[in-house]
C-alpha cells in the first residue's frame, strides 16, 4: 500500500477523479480542440475556466506554471496540454487531455484538408479566415491576461513581462533567454 | 495515396521527398526537438532549406491550409505532408515524430519540478517563467496584429471584435464555445459582405 502509492499517483494523480470526471476532462478538451482555430494556446482561457474555476483541480499558480514549463521545453507548444493533464491526473490525465486536444482536430484535418485546399480562394472560406483573425488575437490577449493571474501584484513581474515583449517584437533572438531570465528572477524571490 | 498539388510544383521542387516512413518520423522528430517556443520556424528551415522536400511556395500553401483548420498548425501541416507521401501511415509517422520525444522530455521536467516543489526557489522560478510565458503569448498577438491592417473588415471592426473577445473570454470568463457561437457568425457575415465585388 505504502509502496504502491507513488506509482498510483504517477498513473492517476492524487485527486481521486471519478469516471465521470475523466470523461468530462476528455470531452472538454475535445470540444476545445475543434474551437482552436488560432492554435491550442487560444483555448487556454477556457481550459483555465474548466480546470481551475469550475472543477478546482488546479490552482492558478500550478496552471500558469504548467504552460510555462511546456514553453521552456523543446517541441510543439500544444504539449502544455499534456502538462496540465499530468498535473490533474497523472499519465491517465495526459491521455485524456492530449487525446482530447488532438483527435478531433486531426480527424477533421484528415478529412477536410483537401476540400479546403481546393477552395482556399473562395469567398466563404476567405470570409472565415478574415473574420476569425481578430477573434484569434482577442483570444491570445485573454490567454496572456489569465497567465499573469498568480503574479499580477509583482512590479518585477511586470518589468519582466514588458522586457520580454520588447525582446520578442523587436529582435529575432530566441525566447529561451527571457524564459531563463524569468526562472532566475523567480528563483531569487524577486517575482 | 493522395498526391494533390505537389505535381503542379514538382518542376521547381529540388528533391524527391521522403523515401520512407522512418525518414518522415526522423525528420519531424529532429525539427520538434529543435523547436523552443514554437516549431514552425524550424519546420521551414528543415523541410524547405535542409531536406528540400518542399519549395518555399509549397510550404506557405501548406501553412495557410493548416491555419484555416482547427488544431495546432504544425500538426495539421505534418499530417497533410505525411499523407501526401505515404497516405495515413505517413501522416501518423509525422505526428509521432513531432510528439514522442518532446512528450517524454516535458513530462520528465514536470516530475522533476514536482519533486522539488517544496523548495521556494522552484516555485518562484515557475512564477517567473509563467509571467514570461504570458508575455510570449502577448508578443505573438502583437506580431500577428500587423496583418489586421489589410483585413477586409476594416481596422475599426477588427479592433472592436478583438476587444469584445478579450473582454468576454478573458475578463468576464464566459465559456469560449458560447462567445465563438455569437461572434463567429457575426464576424463571418461582416467579412462576407465586405468581400463582395
Amino acid at each position: 500500500m505504502v509502496e504502491a502509492a507513488p506509482v498510483n499517483d504517477l498513473l492517476f494523480g492524487t485527486l481521486a477523479l471519478t469516471g465521470a470526471d475523466w470523461f468530462g476532462l476528455f470531452l472538454h478538451f475535445a470540444m476545445l480542440s475543434l474551437l482552436a482555430i488560432g492554435g491550442a494556446i487560444t483555448t487556454v482561457p477556457d481550459m483555465h475556466r474548466f480546470v481551475v474555476a469550475e472543477r478546482g483541480w488546479l490552482d492558478d499558480a500550478t496552471f500558469s506554471g504548467s504552460v510555462a514549463l511546456a514553453q521552456a521545453a523543446p517541441g510543439p507548444n500544444v504539449l502544455f496540454v499534456a502538462v496540465i493533464g499530468f498535473n490533474v491526473g497523472g499519465l491517465a490525465g495526459v491521455a485524456a487531455t492530449l487525446a482530447g486536444s488532438l483527435l478531433p482536430s486531426t480527424l477533421l484535418t484528415y478529412t477536410v484538408a483537401r476540400w479546403g485546399e481546393q477552395r482556399r480562394d473562395q469567398r466563404g472560406v476567405r470570409a472565415f479566415t478574415e473574420g476569425m483573425a481578430p477573434v484569434t488575437i482577442g483570444l491570445l490577449l485573454a490567454t496572456s491576461w489569465i497567465l499573469t493571474e498568480p503574479t499580477r501584484t509583482s512590479a518585477v513581474g511586470w518589468l519582466l513581462f514588458a522586457a520580454t515583449v520588447v525582446w520578442m517584437v523587436r529582435t529575432k533572438w530566441s525566447p529561451l533567454w527571457p524564459i531563463a531570465a524569468g526562472a532566475v528572477a523567480g528563483a531569487l524571490g524577486w517575482v | 495515396m493522395s498526391v494533390g498539388p505537389r505535381e503542379a510544383a514538382s518542376a521547381e521542387s529540388p528533391a524527391a521527398g521522403p523515401a520512407s516512413l522512418t525518414e518522415i518520423f526522423l525528420a519531424f522528430n529532429r525539427l520538434a526537438l529543435q523547436g523552443f517556443g514554437g516549431v514552425l520556424p524550424v519546420a521551414q528551415r528543415e523541410l524547405v532549406e535542409r531536406r528540400r522536400w518542399l519549395t518555399k511556395q509549397e510550404f506557405v500553401q501548406l501553412l495557410s491550409i493548416g491555419q484555416v483548420l482547427p488544431g495546432p498548425n504544425i500538426f495539421n501541416m505534418a499530417l497533410i505532408f505525411g499523407d501526401r507521401h505515404f497516405g495515413w501511415r505517413g501522416g501518423a509517422a509525422a505526428l509521432a515524430g513531432l510528439l514522442a520525444a518532446p512528450l517524454v522530455i516535458v513530462l520528465a521536467l514536470t516530475l522533476l519540478a514536482r519533486q522539488a516543489a517544496h523548495l521556494p526557489q522552484v516555485a518562484g522560478a515557475l512564477r517567473g517563467m509563467g509571467m514570461v510565458a504570458a508575455a510570449l503569448i502577448l508578443s505573438t498577438a502583437v506580431k500577428v496584429s500587423g496583418t489586421l491592417r489589410g483585413n477586409a473588415m476594416g481596422l475599426a471592426t477588427c479592433i472592436a471584435l478583438a476587444a469584445l473577445t478579450t473582454a468576454a473570454v478573458g475578463v468576464l470568463r464566459w465559456p469560449m464555445a458560447l462567445v465563438l457561437a455569437a461572434l463567429g457568425p457575426a464576424a463571418w457575415s461582416v467579412a462576407w459582405w465586405k468581400l463582395r465585388r
